[in-house]
């Protein structure tokens, strides 16, 4: 299994995971796999109501039962101690009201979990029912009952003009918008609805949190960033923070759905009341029910252009049901509206939306952050105004595209962009002409271009010399799967010129870790990998200064020998090992040899001479990574039914840290973005989610995927970023659903607005083109 | 309610273990929660998503539907009694090379599965190893390199036979 070695360094090459071994063998340890000693087990108490007051508890009867510990619920939190990325309006669990089928109301701690689920079964709440609001635009309009009677006074980060059922919103304007339709030759208008869609990380989540002697806790969860897990729970139980270290088993994928908090608040009240370590592990349908999802969204959006296919003017309004927290729903808008034009450029652009509080789980972060549902709209608008005036889809691209030099939508600098080069692999590997098939089967092609950042907020790194000169990496960074440990470990062993296997990576551990906002928004390799970059430089230095010392010479004179030395330039035998440098520290000179480095990311996301806007959720965001991604699909006319034929992508993502670790992020966010496509809606039976179980949602399988899924990366890089990268995580999903639809239309003359496209609603659409 | 433990003898990776377990109790639960093995997975605890998948007297089967109790007397194989199999090692060294996972969390169930694909079919096609494979899900791979590590796997052990 490890017989992959590299000399040196290994930035660009297919090194495999670090965790092969383990996770290969099946030792691999995730939240469910920790077993302590006298651990006791933990279930909880769900809403079954969309919303309702709490009068009271009734625990006697659980607590009664043989074997129950300890139960905790809002009676046992202060209603004053709120969590949340932008407004801190969400409790630990369910205090004084409930706000969705499913949220959390009550956990009890038993010997076991099948003692834990039959006590959950035996909490009696006393509800006072109240009308729910579960469509975002009923919840804006007047007399609507308020998921949260004042939501005016909750403490927020930005200006998010949260008031009622409005939890935020967010309106950016450039260049004249208003005045910019009339010298519009063409206009395409549409409305599209899009759905939730469930994370569906295998691993369901879950948390184990230890009591010390001293009351200080150890938590242990499914996560993307050990110090979000910190923050929340800290917020949300008014805990010092000095109180609680969060450290992370491996992580089942994370696709946003365990950005924030899932059970780690609820489960460290309920430790903290046992003083026992107590484990819980979701259940699939808990999952679905009480976690997060990705935000339906109605998108009302209008696009003009000149009669040579220049693009003018955009309107985009979104309108976002939130659920009945804010979560990331004000970063999502925020964001969304940031790439609504996507990597075009349209000067005359009013961008604006606003997200309502409902009665229904919250939405929040999901793989592409907004992004897939405005492409969906945008690049569907684009193909309409090809079709008007009679361009070819890439050629009507083309004309539009960002190139080297252009500003970003609100007037950021973009420093590297191959997306030209993109499109010239679109138009090679996949020409727009489908095969014909004949019979009831139509196939077509579409295309959909789209971007995605790689710099958001806050990072570090510390790199320390172990005494046998081997290093230690410490970043803070989750690795939920994508591979950031290995190619971490790949930019530091390159910018220290030694193999990977003489790079560990220390696992993320708020009490010992650098702080990293999280293993989201696509930034690790960009961000971290920065940190790594200048703390391996640090210790670069202080080698230099140790080896100038021993060789007595000048610091300026010496080089990193690739395999841990340093070298005389141009001497060949005139070298110090770092082990021998690294011992001379230790037990001789200046100390051990430590290199850190933190930052937080601070290009702005807006130039306030190009852009007015109101409410933005992210001050500093960017770096943007690009992609164009084609589809073949077959549409059977009889049924409806689309299958993806093939698909082929092209990637500007900087510099390609590990080649097989990239293709697997696109290959990846291709697939969960057909199914998204076509398959996936979580429904709601009223208030009620109606399929929250594996059996009734479905995502693809192997029996689904398209016969080839071709990636590829063009030369690039980024001048920022670490060794030339850039982002890769996010962008393959953005515009998946939108080629589809694109190709649908190709193979059929049918548009569709709606997400998933169904065969019912293909079928429908069908109809409709065949009546037009 | 929760009801009263028997003790059973379970045959799991070659060796008997007496175990408690309940008259509801799944395979998966006693496998991972009595005995600790704990490579099978519970995605789904339904059956669905396959992340649970051991060999029970030969048959690839979710544990998470199997009764305990029904497998006193049967041969149960989870993924950490596989170790030993040149066909798994084969896939892993092709799963490794191939990047054919990310988060992990599916893998041991598609690795009993496929080791049982290469045992009965040492050369599959694409074809076969999709069907073979379809009843377990990823969410992070896409499929594609699953499909390319079973096939290497599948050519580096017909190399070595020759």
């Amino acid at each position: 299994m490890s017989a992959w070695r590299s000399e040196v360094g290994a930035v660009g090459e297919a090194v495999p995971a670090l965790e092969s071994e383990e996770k290969l063998s099946g030792r691999a340890q995730y939240i469910a796999d920790l077993y302590r000693p006298g651990m006791l087990h933990a279930a909880i108490v769900q809403s079954p109501h969309a919303h309702a007051r709490i009068r009271g508890y009734d625990l006697s009867r659980a607590l009664a039962l043989p074997g129950v510990r300890a139960i905790v619920t809002g009676e046992d939190l202060d209603p004053a101690h709120r969590m949340g990325a932008f407004i801190k309006d969400e409790p630990a669990l369910a205090v004084e009201k409930v706000r969705y089928v499913g949220e959390i109301v009550a956990a009890v701690a038993a010997d076991t979990e099948a003692i834990a689920r039959d006590a959950a079964r035996l909490v009696r709440v006393d509800y006072e029912v109240l009308s729910p609001v579960l469509d975002p635009a009923q919840a804006l309009a007047p007399g609507a009952p308020l998921v949260h009677e004042q939501s005016d006074r909750y403490a927020r980060v930005f200006d998010a003009g949260t008031l009622g059922n409005l939890c935020s919103r967010t309106d950016f304007r450039e260049g004249d918008p208003d005045a910019a339709w009339a010298q519009c030759d063409v206009v395409v208008e549409g409305t599209y609805q899009t759905q939730a869609q469930a994370h569906l990380s295998l691993e369901p989540c879950g948390a184990l949190a230890e009591v010390d002697p001293s009351g200080r806790v150890t938590l242990w969860s499914a996560n993307q960033s050990v110090f979000r897990v910190q923050a929340n729970v800290c917020e949300s139980l008014g805990l010092p923070m000095t109180r609680l270290r969060c450290m992370t088993p491996r992580v089942g994928a994370g696709f946003g759905n365990k950005m924030e908090p899932h059970v780690q608040p609820a489960l460290v009240k309920l430790a903290l009341k046992a003083r026992r370590c107590v484990k819980l592990v979701l259940s699939r349908e808990e999952d679905f029910e009480t976690v997060r999802a990705r935000h339906p969204i109605t998108i009302r959006m209008r696009t003009g252009a000149m009669r040579d296919g220049t693009l003018v003017a955009r309107e985009t309004e979104l309108l976002l049901d939130g659920g009945a927290y804010g979560d990331d729903s004000p970063g999502v808008l925020g964001y969304a509206l940031l790439m609504n034009c996507g990597p075009y450029n349209i000067p005359h652009v009013h961008a604006h939306g606003r997200v309502a509080y409902t009665n229904k789980l919250r939405f929040g972060a999901f793989r592409g952050f907004g992004v897939p549902q405005v492409t969906f709209a945008s690049e569907q608008q684009i193909d309409e105004i090809a079709q008007r005036l009679s361009l070819a889809p890439m050629e009507i691209r083309r004309r539009n595209i960002k190139r080297p030099g252009d500003v970003w939508f609100g007037g950021q600098q973009i420093h590297s962009n191959e997306l030209a080069a993109c499109l010239d692999v679109i138009d090679r590997e996949m020409p727009p002409a489908a095969p014909d098939t004949g019979g009831p089967m139509t196939r077509g092609r579409g295309v959909a271009i789209s971007a995605h950042i790689s710099g958001l907020l806050a990072s570090g790194a510390i790199v320390r010399m172990l005494e046998d000169g081997s290093l230690l990496l410490n970043t803070g960074a989750v690795d939920i799967g994508q591979g950031s440990n290995t190619a971490l470990t790949q930019i530091c062993a390159e910018a220290l010129q030694v193999p990977v296997d003489r790079v560990a990576i220390a696992s993320p551990d708020t009490d010992g870790s650098p702080y990293n906002w999280g293993t989201t928004a696509s930034r690790v390799t960009y961000v971290t990998g920065r940190s790594v970059v200048a703390a391996a430089g640090e210790v670069e230095k202080k080698l230099k200064e140790h080896a100038s010392q021993m060789m007595e010479c000048d610091p300026a004179d010496l080089e990193l020998r690739p395999g841990g030395a340093v070298a005389l330039k141009g001497v060949p035998g005139k070298a110090v090992t770092f082990a021998d440098i690294s011992g001379r520290a230790h037990w001789a000179v200046g100390g051990p040899i430590i290199g850190s480095h933190t930052w937080v990311f601070d290009q702005k996301t807006v130039d306030p001479k190009r852009a007015l806007v109101l409410g933005l959720p992210f001050q500093q965001i960017g770096i943007f990574s690009f992609s164009a991604v084609a589809v073949e699909v077959e549409v059977d006319t009889v049924t409806g039914k689309v299958r993806v034929v093939q698909a082929c992508s092209a990637s500007d993502v900087g510099r390609v840290i590990n080649p097989v670790m990239a293709s697997g992020q696109v290959e990846g966010a291709f697939v969960q973005g057909m199914g998204y496509a076509l398959i996936e809606e979580m429904v709601w039976d009223g208030g009620r989610l109606a399929n929250p179980t594996l059996m009734d949602y479905k995502i693809p399988t192997m029996a689904e995927q398209p016969e080839s899924i071709r990636v590829f990366f063009v030369d690039s890089h980024e001048p920022t970023g670490p060794f030339g990268a850039k982002s890769v995580g996010e962008l393959g999903i953005n515009g998946v659903a939108a080629a589809i639809a694109n190709a649908i239309h190709d193979a059929t003359g049918a548009r569709l607005s709606r997400l998933p496209m169904t065969g019912e609603r293909v079928l429908a659409a069908l109809r409709g083109a065949e009546r037009a | 309610m929760t009801a009263a433990l028997m003790n059973i003898v379970l045959r799991v990776n070659g060796e008997d273990a007496a175990v408690p377990a309940g008259l509801h109790d799944t395979l998966l639960t006693v496998l991972r929660d009595r005995l600790q093995l704990t490579a099978a997975k519970r995605g789904c605890n339904q059956g669905v998503c396959g992340a649970c998948t051991v060999r029970i007297d030969g048959t690839t089967m979710r544990s998470c539907l199997s009764l305990a109790q029904a497998c006193e007397g049967s041969e149960v194989t989870t993924l950490e009694g596989l170790e030993t199999s040149p066909r798994l090692k084969a896939l892993q060294a092709a799963f490794a090379a191939h990047g054919a996972f990310q988060c992990g969390f599916c893998t041991p169930g598609l690795l009993v599965s496929a080791e049982a694909l290469l045992e009965d079919e040492p050369r599959p096609d694409e074809a076969a190893v999709r069907k073979a494979l379809s009843g377990h899900l990823c969410r992070c791979t896409g499929y594609a390199k699953i499909i390319q590590a079973v096939q290497a796997a599948a050519r580096s052990l017909s190399e070595v036979g020759k």
